[in-house]
């Protein structure tokens, strides 16, 4: 039943990443990012890790993809990128290698290191959200009491990205008017 | 009184402060009797601190009063610090004592001339230089007044700057001078090196216990004499002083016939222990350069006509006669005649400058003539000057230029013989200037139309204020010779002060065929000078012989066209290359540095394309390498 | 068929080289694509990436320090992709047709 459930997000998740990679049209390109989103959200919940599979979707399909449409509409540059032409020499070639590069090195260091991971664990326990060690209980604890200040700080950054970006993205007086 | 001993440079400086801020609130004449009692008092102070040595023992006149310490830099310590010894005081007694005498005079002189306390300025701060010069404990405050007396000179012999001539005399001066302080500055640096101190104390030490090898102490003494040659007028470096006629006479008088000139002998004498450790062919080198400048300058004033060129060319020889007899070992000789050659040499100066103002600035001995009657004061004391200089006794330059010459005798007959013919000459252009001025027919109304005269033209005697001056100056070049009589060991006085300084390198001519036969030497000498005389009277005044006066000789043998000469020509050329290869060579290196490092960076430049995804690409190369090291890392 | 679909089970090892996978792809769209939103869509790629790396090693060692990474790379994600884009239409509100290829106004 895992296989089967791996096998199916990996195939969405990879669809999606080669659809942004590949498509000209910036709508379609958020689509397959969706995809991809929902195929590592359905991951989370293979591992259990429930309370992010949804903000997973609530936050980053929902909130972050939406504002990338919002975008796109809003700039209109809905028109289709022209791919076949590279501008700058051997860049395409060169990026294949560094992607492939990193993969691979990575890869070689998982594989290599297999055995040092040991065997899989209990894992985090598959219980119901009532029970006291849900996931997001467990969640919930250690954030707020390890990671209080990083919780805090975290807000705090939230705001100043959002009042930066009003600040920045606003439509300023024609010159001649001052600041 | 010997602690005040600071007072005696300090008055002058003070004089020149006090000008220099309200020279022109004084004006004339306060501007000139401030100065002139400056100079009066540190007189008075001097000879305070002259009786309070003589006051003490031999042994005990060597007193050091430290001002401040001045250089105090690693292992080097010099302190400003005044000397008082009998060299010195000697030197500061004539130097302060003609230097008021000629600030008196001056008043009268530069009587009119609009830059009037400018000149008092300039001759406080000479006068307090010179002190420096003279009263330093060591060769750093000794070169601080040396520079000074040079920077002093050139600002009083350009004074009248507007004039081209004097402002190129000026230069002249202070560029040959320079010459001469490259020279005493190696010795310095020389004499630091080897003994590790500037004092004159600590220097001498070195040089009389035997510390000081002779090859170090000939360079030393060797550098020294190079300086004493720029400051002192010697041959090759005495073309600045003929043209340094261009100042006023009081300078003339004060700095190039007195005091200034002098301090190259002075400084010799300082460091004779150091002459003494050297080689002996230094002294010879040092006697010879003397006599050689002493013929040399004697040919050339037998036929100038300027009243004082012939002055200073006379002045040039009788250094040439004190360096004769430092190179002979006799400093009790050279310092006696420096002092009586102040005397009379200060004397001719101002009896000429005197001449010059009744004559309304006219200095061509040519136009003048029968100025005796007109002129008495001025004339007779002239006459004394005269007779001091010609080596006539009992004035005082027969006594000082019979110690050379015996001493030169004993040394080295040749160069007795030139010092000889010298004195000839200097007798015979003596009484040539005297007669052409004093004597004779008048000549200055027969070109006055041409000359632009005005009015009459008569001249007159000049005012008391230089007439004074005159006459104790008289007074001093008949009665100096007292100083140092050679009649028996006991009337040496000038010997007998100075021992302190100069007992251990003064060569005794004792038990020479010359000390035995001295009566027959200094009867010699009388003739020699009395035949001079008689010989310019023949020729100049009763007109028996033609009058010898070549061009070549007026010329000064065209020694100053063939320094022009040498320096314009190659001189130049040699320098060109030098700036040429600054130019090239070292601008070069450094401004082909800047251009490498900007093609460089114009290479480099390429890198920032601008483009994003080329920033990206090279990020990923990165992050590439490193994972790789660290994968390779863990795997090997 | 599901019996031997049950015989193989997938490792964290298999997650992870997914993750590697998907980072590489995100990699390789950074620097090929040129409009600046499909950019920024491919780094959210390589950010997934390293969520599932995490969330992968943190059931692996049964420690939920992982997911705790996630939660904070979520929430740093969203605030960057809000400046992010307020940035991209700052600029490129007057051109739409602009390319990361035409800003290139820190060239040397």
């Amino acid at each position: 039943m895992e296989l089967f459930v791996f096998v199916v997000a990996a195939a969405m998740v990879l669809a999606g990443a080669l659809g942004v990679v590949t498509r000209s049209n910036p709508v379609h390109a958020a689509m397959s990012l969706v995809l991809t989103l929902f195929g590592i959200a359905v991951m989370f919940v293979a591992h259990n890790a429930h309370f992010l599979a949804a903000v997973q979707v609530i936050v980053y399909a929902g909130a972050i993809v939406v504002l990338f449409l919002f975008v796109i509409m809003l700039l209109g540059v809905d028109k289709a990128e022209d791919l076949s032409v590279e501008p700058i020499t051997n860049q395409r070639p060169l990026a294949a290698i560094i992607g492939v590069g990193i993969s691979a090195i990575v890869i070689a260091a998982i594989v290599s290191s297999r055995a040092g991971l040991g065997a899989a664990g209990e894992g985090v326990n598959e219980t119901t959200v009532d029970s006291p060690d849900a996931n997001i209980r467990q969640l919930a604890r250690v954030i707020f009491s390890d990671n209080v200040f990083a919780f805090e700080i975290t807000s705090v950054l939230l705001l100043v990205a959002v009042v930066g970006t009003v600040v920045m993205a606003r439509k300023t007086k024609s010159v001649g008017t001052g600041k | 009184m010997l602690n005040l001993v600071w007072l005696i440079p300090a008055l002058p400086l003070a004089g020149f402060l006090l000008i220099f801020l309200f020279g022109r609130v004084l004006g004339e004449p306060r501007a000139g009797i401030l100065a002139t009692v400056m100079t009066a008092s540190s007189f008075l102070v001097v000879v305070g601190v002259y009786l309070d040595l003589l006051s003490r023992t031999a042994e005990e006149r060597h007193h050091v009063v430290t001002l401040f310490s001045w250089l105090p830099v690693g292992s080097l310590h010099i302190d400003m610090a005044l000397l008082a010894d009998p060299l010195s005081v000697t030197m500061a007694l004539f130097v302060t004592g003609i230097g008021s005498l000629i600030h008196l005079y001056a008043i009268g002189y530069m009587h009119g001339d609009p830059k009037f306390s400018k000149f008092f300025l300039y001759l406080n701060l000479f006068v307090f230089s010179m002190l420096m010069l003279v009263l330093g404990e060591n060769l750093l405050v000794t070169f601080l007044g040396w520079e000074g007396v040079g920077a002093c000179s050139y600002f009083l012999i350009s004074f009248w700057h507007t004039r081209d001539s004097a402002a190129t005399a000026g230069k002249k001066a202070f560029v040959t001078n320079r010459v001469g302080d490259w020279g005493m500055m190696v010795a310095m640096f020389l004499a630091f090196s080897s003994v590790g101190t500037l004092s004159y104390a600590g220097i001498n030490a070195a040089a009389e216990g035997g510390k000081l090898a002779a090859v170090t102490a000939t360079g030393i003494a060797m550098m020294l004499f190079v300086g004493a040659c720029g400051k002192s007028a010697q041959l090759p470096l005495y073309i600045w002083l003929p043209d340094a006629m261009e100042g006023p006479t009081p300078v003339s008088a004060l700095i190039h016939a007195a005091t200034m000139v002098t301090s190259g002998v002075f400084l010799l004498t300082r460091m004779s222990p150091v002459l003494h450790a050297s080689y002996p062919w230094l002294g010879d080198v040092i006697a010879t350069v003397g006599a050689l400048t002493a013929l040399f300058a004697a040919t050339i004033a037998v036929a100038q006509t300027d009243i004082k060129k012939v002055l200073a060319y006379s002045t040039v020889s009788q250094l040439g006669f004190m360096f004769l007899a430092i190179g002979s070992g006799a400093y009790a000789a050279a310092i006696f005649h420096m002092v009586t050659h102040a005397f009379f040499k200060a004397l001719l100066f101002l009896g000429s400058g005197s001449v010059i103002h009744g004559m309304h600035h006219e200095q061509d001995m040519r136009k003048m003539g029968a100025l005796r009657k007109l002129m008495p004061i001025t004339g007779f004391t002239f006459i004394i000057g005269w007779l001091a200089i010609a080596g006539i006794p009992p004035f005082a330059g027969f006594w000082s230029k019979d110690e050379i010459l015996l001493a030169a005798f004993a040394n080295n007959r040749l160069l007795w013989l030139i010092g000889v013919v010298t004195a000839l000459l200097t007798a015979y252009y003596m009484t040539r200037q005297v007669i052409m001025v004093f004597f004779g027919e008048a000549r200055w109304n027969d070109h006055a139309e041409e000359n632009g005269a005005h009015g009459d033209h008569t001249p007159h005697e000049s005012p008391w204020t230089m007439v004074a001056p005159l006459v104790v100056l008289a007074g001093l070049s008949i009665l100096g010779g007292a100083i140092q009589l050679p009649f028996s060991h006991s009337t040496k006085f000038l010997e007998h002060w100075l021992e302190p300084v100069i007992h251990h390198s003064e060569v005794s001519i004792a038990g020479s065929w010359a000390e035995s036969n001295k009566w027959l030497l200094l009867v010699v000498a009388v003739l020699i000078a009395v035949s001079g005389v008689v010989a310019s009277v023949a020729v100049y005044a009763k007109g028996k012989f033609k009058i010898i006066e070549p061009k070549i000789l007026a010329d000064a043998w065209r020694y100053d066209a063939a320094v022009s000469a040498i320096v314009g020509g190659p001189g130049r050329a040699a320098f060109g290359g030098v700036a040429a290869f600054d130019a090239k060579v070292v601008d070069g290196a450094v401004n082909g540095i800047g251009s490498e490092v900007r093609a460089a960076s114009g290479l480099l430049r390429k890198i920032q394309s601008g483009l994003v995804r080329s920033y990206a690409f090279v990020i990923g190369l990165g992050a590439v390498v490193l994972l790789a090291w660290f994968l390779l890392r863990g795997i090997l | 068929m599901s019996a031997m679909l049950s015989v193989v089970q997938p490792t964290s090892t298999w997650y992870l080289v997914l993750s590697a996978v998907l980072f590489g792809i995100g990699t390789i769209g950074v620097m090929v694509r040129r409009n600046p939103l499909i950019m920024f869509m491919c780094i959210e790629l390589m950010l997934n990436a390293v969520n599932l790396s995490f969330v992968a090693l943190s059931s692996q060692i049964a420690n939920i320090d992982g997911q705790v990474a996630v939660f904070f790379v979520l929430v740093v994600a969203a605030a960057e992709v809000v400046v992010g884009l307020g940035i991209i239409v700052s600029i490129m509100r007057r051109r739409t047709t602009l390319t990361v290829d035409d800003m290139s106004g820190l060239k040397g």
